[in-house]
């Protein structure tokens, strides 16, 4: 048995009995890495010497009463900033960046509960891509089969939980980015309600969408990690201010006459029969527990597609131009006048998928075609939203499958854009919504692969989210197995 | 069915500031059409009295007190520069 | 011959003096080595977003105000795309369609005539970092003014005349002057002015095409550049030609404007809402906050010193003309000046000093209370007036005590009877033929006799004293 297969809170105590200690967690992790990342290819950058140090250090300085996270190795997406560690959004563009200036927020929260950081995790380029196909460094793989993807954009930050490298990691969802990646790779993916979590420090994908969150091997461990990392920020204008819960004591309330909705438009044709079964099953599950469950409909889910890629891409038109070779970043050597630096730049330091999304979005938002596709989806945007209010008149929490299949193989969606965002068909009107959803391993597909549960709340409900999903974690077993890579995870 | 030209998308990448290879402009202006197309399902719906989200959360005068603050040092600003001379980001002039 | 009206309408844009920028915190100051005044978020580096700056809004609130804007109770910021380098994020934080202010106007004054100039928009923005160019193909950036809050204030086509636009700009610079919300110093960068300027045949409704004016550097260029402008159009026209809709600049030297580019369209800045900032809602309670710092407008002054103070209007409108100028003014009465006194000293020694060492009034070392403390020495018969230019010549350039300056210099007037009473029986005594003269008519010999009195007293006596004791002496001779 893995140091990693151990809670948190079972981690902690072998810290203060001193059975363990912070170097070994973190010589675990490396050993780890060394072992199977040849296989995942989730970490793009180590922090091994700093880590190493830092653990020598957090021995030495170990109190009566240590945070929970003491010592803990974390893995970070590379899309979140880390002051003196290279961050490159898995883009040529950033490839230099071996110092962006500043730490997250996120990041600065995790130092002041001693977490340690492993390294970077690989994804899609800024996000944008369902099967880390898009990084522009290498193809994560998924653990549990490695000729299939570990699911995007957080591929890395799901693949290194599920595979051991790490005891969890953070990620960022701007249409399923967490929850997708941890629905395909079997660990526990929560995408917080807009605005619990700051994103000063994400490198913005879609500002109006992208949240950071945890992924982790347990509902608890997940609960524990996020209440690190929520809170107002004065850097982010966006961040709410709202009263938190201490998350790991409320996952503990039963589901008794919990009231679960379960939308029709979630389970219909395109949603693969081994998915539907399963999550029928957790369902039943649900009504062993004491919950009870109904169909209802989130009349405009289809058009939620459609709306989140202009949406997306439309901010992502901006929030992408200022990678332009003048502060920071790679500069193309063909360049000899302004426009060309622009341009070469540019042309050469962002992959095809990005290039992509840029275009759309720059014609959403052109001139004659705004009121046709950016407000248009806007306004959708809004109808989405308040499908999802109605239902929460009635209901405590939304449950369905997180994705329509189990992970696909590597090369199987790439050339065809419509199909791969299919895929977040089931994710996106979470984030269009601004709602908190997570994934949770709720069974395996005939081919071994895992299959996840995604469960939503209302804005802030996180409690809810983290008790329904607490609840059958407790009582089942899927979150128990491991992938048989490489030796013993 | 919406249509988009090669011409628009030429326009597009110019104002996106992307060099695109005439082969790629070919692949896009099919790739955008597609995706273009598929968004013309939002028509199905009637929005005349919807309000467009921006934000999602109903959040309003959110602001800081003029406080000038230290952060980085004058070197860490250039620290990541392309090029640089005399303290200040060099880039080449427009091409007059 | 076809007669041609011309119409011209302004973009001016504004510097805030707030203490830091308008969405981060660094410094907003002006002077500064390159990129010393700049963190991550100047520098759009990946992952920082704006925070904004409450100051900046009361600030912009208060210069629209000031212009009798209307001000927005929901008001939002957008995002205006494009690529240049000194633009960081490639976008700019603006705002496009909800402008912090709309509908205002000011007054303005030509030949005599008042005129009202719409201002169709007030909106608050952030301002670019400087690019210089250099002539080895490069250009370098400094992020600096990255940031600044800004407030472009775009005036309706009202402008007939580059002589209003002069008076527009000077009146404009006056108001916002006096909220005290910037320095307007074109030469500082902290006011700039965009010209936007057609012709038409009179009578006719609909506009001809506009050139826009860009690099305009002084008040008077701005003019300059409309006047050539004005007749470079009129004769493209009467050559039968047309006009192109063009961005030109001044050259100062040339004293002609030269073509920059030829807009094609119009641009697609591709404006958007900024999803990192959340609206503004104005209340009432809010606006009244701001609207009570307002200070008293120049208009409002100068009415004042006319109704209450009786002072000819010239002189009202040359006291109120800056903020500076007319703070001064009152400080000085407040310390005791009389009006008339002090607006004639500040009017004629005090401004042509300032003209002549191009300095500004915070410059001088005398304070008002100095200014009132001679005038009052000048009235009480303690120094002459021609005494008071030797006082304010020091007083000027070193400041300090006027009192102090008469002792030390010497210059107290011997203003004591007896003591000029006995100057002068002596002088009389020495000068029996002058007595003679002047009774005999010769009201030269009396000047000779003052002359006399002044040497004696080494110019320190109170010369209408000296007058009126002479004759009285003359008399009983």
């Amino acid at each position: 048995m893995s140091l990693f297969d151990y809670t948190l809170k079972e981690l902690q105590d072998k810290l203060h009995n001193k059975e363990i200690s912070v170097s070994d967690l973190v010589e675990a992790s490396y050993a780890r890495i060394n072992e199977v990342d040849d296989q995942v290819k989730a970490f793009l950058t180590l922090n091994e010497e700093e880590a190493k140090e830092q653990a020598k250090q957090l021995d030495e300085q170990l109190g009566e009463n240590p945070s929970i996270l003491y010592g803990m190795p974390i893995g970070i997406k590379d899309n979140i900033v880390t002051k003196g560690l290279r961050t490159t959004c898995a883009s040529q563009i950033l490839d230099n960046l071996n110092d962006p200036l500043y730490d997250a927020t996120v990041v600065e929260k995790l130092k002041e509960e001693k977490t340690v950081t492993i390294g970077k995790l690989n994804m899609d380029e800024f996000a944008m891509g369902s099967s880390n196909e898009n990084s522009s460094y290498q193809k994560t793989r998924n653990p549990w089969n490695t000729d299939y993807v570990p699911g995007g954009s957080s591929g890395g930050s799901a693949a290194s939980v599920a595979a051991g490298e790490v005891f969890f990691s953070l990620g960022s969802d701007t249409g399923g980015s967490i929850r997708q990646p941890a629905a395909f790779c079997g660990v526990v993916g929560l995408k917080p309600t807009y605005g619990l979590v700051s994103r000063f420090g994400l490198v913005a994908f879609a500002s109006s969408l992208d949240q950071i969150g945890p992924i982790t091997r347990t509902v608890e461990d997940n609960a524990h990690l996020l209440q690190a990392i929520v809170g107002q920020d004065k850097m982010d204008s966006t961040s709410a201010n709202v009263d938190v819960p201490n998350y790991s004591e409320v996952i503990n309330q039963d589901v008794e006459g919990l009231r679960i909705a379960v939308p029709k438009e979630y389970l219909q044709e395109g949603v693969n029969p081994e998915v539907r079964e399963t999550v029928l099953e957790a369902l039943k599950q649900y009504e062993e527990l004491g919950a009870t469950w109904e169909e209802v409909s989130l009349p405009h889910s289809k058009y939620a597609v459609a709306a989140y890629y202009l949406l997306s891409s439309s901010e992502a038109s901006a929030n992408l131009a200022r990678f332009d070779g003048v502060r920071y970043g790679v500069r193309s050597e063909k360049a000899d006048n302004m426009l060309d630096m622009f341009k070469l730049s540019r042309a050469e330091g962002f992959g095809d998928e990005v290039k992509r999304r840029i275009m759309l979005g720059t014609f959403a938002l052109s001139s004659g075609y705004y009121d046709a596709y950016y407000k248009k989806a806007q306004k959708v945007r809004t109808l989405i939203k308040n499908d999802f209010e109605k239902v929460f008149e009635d209901y405590d929490v939304i449950v369905g499958p997180t994705t329509p299949t189990p992970a696909f193989k590597v090369g199987e969606n790439i050339d065809d854009p419509l199909t791969m965002y299919a895929n977040d068909i089931l994710t996106i009107p979470v984030n269009l919504a601004g709602v908190p959803g997570i994934s949770l391993p709720c069974g395996f597909s005939s081919e071994g692969l895992p299959i996840g549960l995604q469960i939503i709340g209302k804005h802030f409900d996180e409690s809810k989210v983290y008790r329904a999903a607490h609840a059958f974690e407790k009582a089942t077993d899927h979150h128990k197995k491991r992938p048989s890579l490489g030796g013993e995870a | 069915m919406a249509e988009i030209s090669k011409d628009q998308v030429k326009h597009v990448a110019n104002l996106a500031r992307l060099a695109l290879e005439e082969e790629e402009v070919e692949k896009m202006t099919k790739q955008l059409g597609d995706i273009i197309n598929y968004a013309e399902l939002l028509n199905e719906l009637d929005t005349d009295d919807v309000e467009p989200t921006t934000h999602v959360l109903d959040l309003k005068n959110v602001m800081r007190k003029d406080e000038p603050k230290e952060w980085i040092k004058k070197e860490d600003a250039l620290k990541n520069a392309p090029d640089e001379e005399d303290g200040q980001f060099q880039v080449p002039s427009i091409l007059e | 011959m076809t007669n041609f009206e011309t119409v011209i309408g302004l973009e001016v844009h504004v510097e805030l003096k707030t203490q830091s920028k308008i969405f981060s915190p660094s410094p907003n100051a002006f002077g500064s080595e390159p990129n010393a005044n700049i963190n991550p978020i100047d520098l759009g580096y990946p992952g920082v977003l704006p925070v904004l700056n409450e100051e900046a809004v009361n600030y912009a609130m208060k210069a629209a105000m000031a212009i009798n804007c209307d001000i927005a109770t929901d008001t939002k910021f957008d995002r205006k795309n494009y690529f240049y380098p000194d633009n960081p994020k490639a976008y700019q934080i603006s705002q496009f369609d909800q402008p912090i202010g709309e509908n205002g106007w000011i007054e303005i004054e030509v030949n005599g005539e008042t005129k009202k100039i719409g201002i169709t928009r007030l909106h608050l923005e952030e301002d670019a970092g400087k690019l210089t160019h250099k002539d080895d193909g490069y250009s370098l950036v400094d992020y600096n003014r990255q940031g600044t809050p800004l407030v472009e204030i775009v005036s309706e086509p009202d402008i007939r005349t580059p002589e209003e636009a002069y008076a527009y700009l000077e009146k404009l610079k006056n108001i916002i002057q006096y909220t005290g919300v910037s320095d307007c110093k074109m030469e500082e960068g902290s006011l700039r002015c965009d010209a936007n300027i057609s012709i038409r045949p009179v009578g006719q409704e609909e506009f001809g095409t506009k050139t826009e004016l860009k690099n305009l550097n002084s008040f008077s260029f701005v003019q300059k550049g409309l006047e050539f402008e004005e007749k470079r159009q009129r004769e493209v026209l009467l050559d039968g030609g047309e006009i192109l809709q063009e961005t030109r600049r001044y050259d100062e030297q040339k004293k002609e404007t030269i073509l920059m580019r030829v807009k094609e369209g119009s641009d697609d800045y591709r404006y958007f809402p900024e999803p990192d900032l959340v609206p503004l809602y104005i209340d009432e309670a809010w606006k009244e906050r701001v609207r009570a710092e307002i200070p008293e407008l120049p208009d409002a002054r100068r009415e004042r010193y006319v109704n209450e103070w009786e002072l000819p209007a010239y002189d009202a409108g040359v006291l109120t003309s800056t903020k500076e100028m007319s703070d001064f003014f009152e400080a000085a009465i407040d310390a005791g000046a009389d009006v008339k006194q002090a607006s004639n000293w500040l009017m004629g020694e005090v401004s042509a000093y300032m003209n002549k060492q191009q300095v500004e009034i915070h410059d001088l070392k005398m304070t008002p209370e100095a200014l009132a403390k001679m005038i009052q020495l000048i009235e009480d018969g303690t120094i002459s007036s021609k005494m008071a230019k030797k006082v304010f010549a020091e007083l000027v350039e070193k400041g300090g005590d006027p009192e102090k300056i008469v002792k030390e210099k010497g210059l107290v007037q011997i203003s004591d009877e007896g003591q000029l009473r006995d100057i002068i029986t002596g002088i009389l005594d020495e000068n029996e033929q002058s007595i003679t003269d002047f009774k005999n008519g010769k009201d030269k010999a009396l000047g000779f006799l003052v002359g006399q009195t002044m040497k004696a007293t080494k110019g320190q006596a109170n010369p209408p004293m000296v007058n009126k004791i002479l004759k009285e002496e003359i008399e009983k001779r």
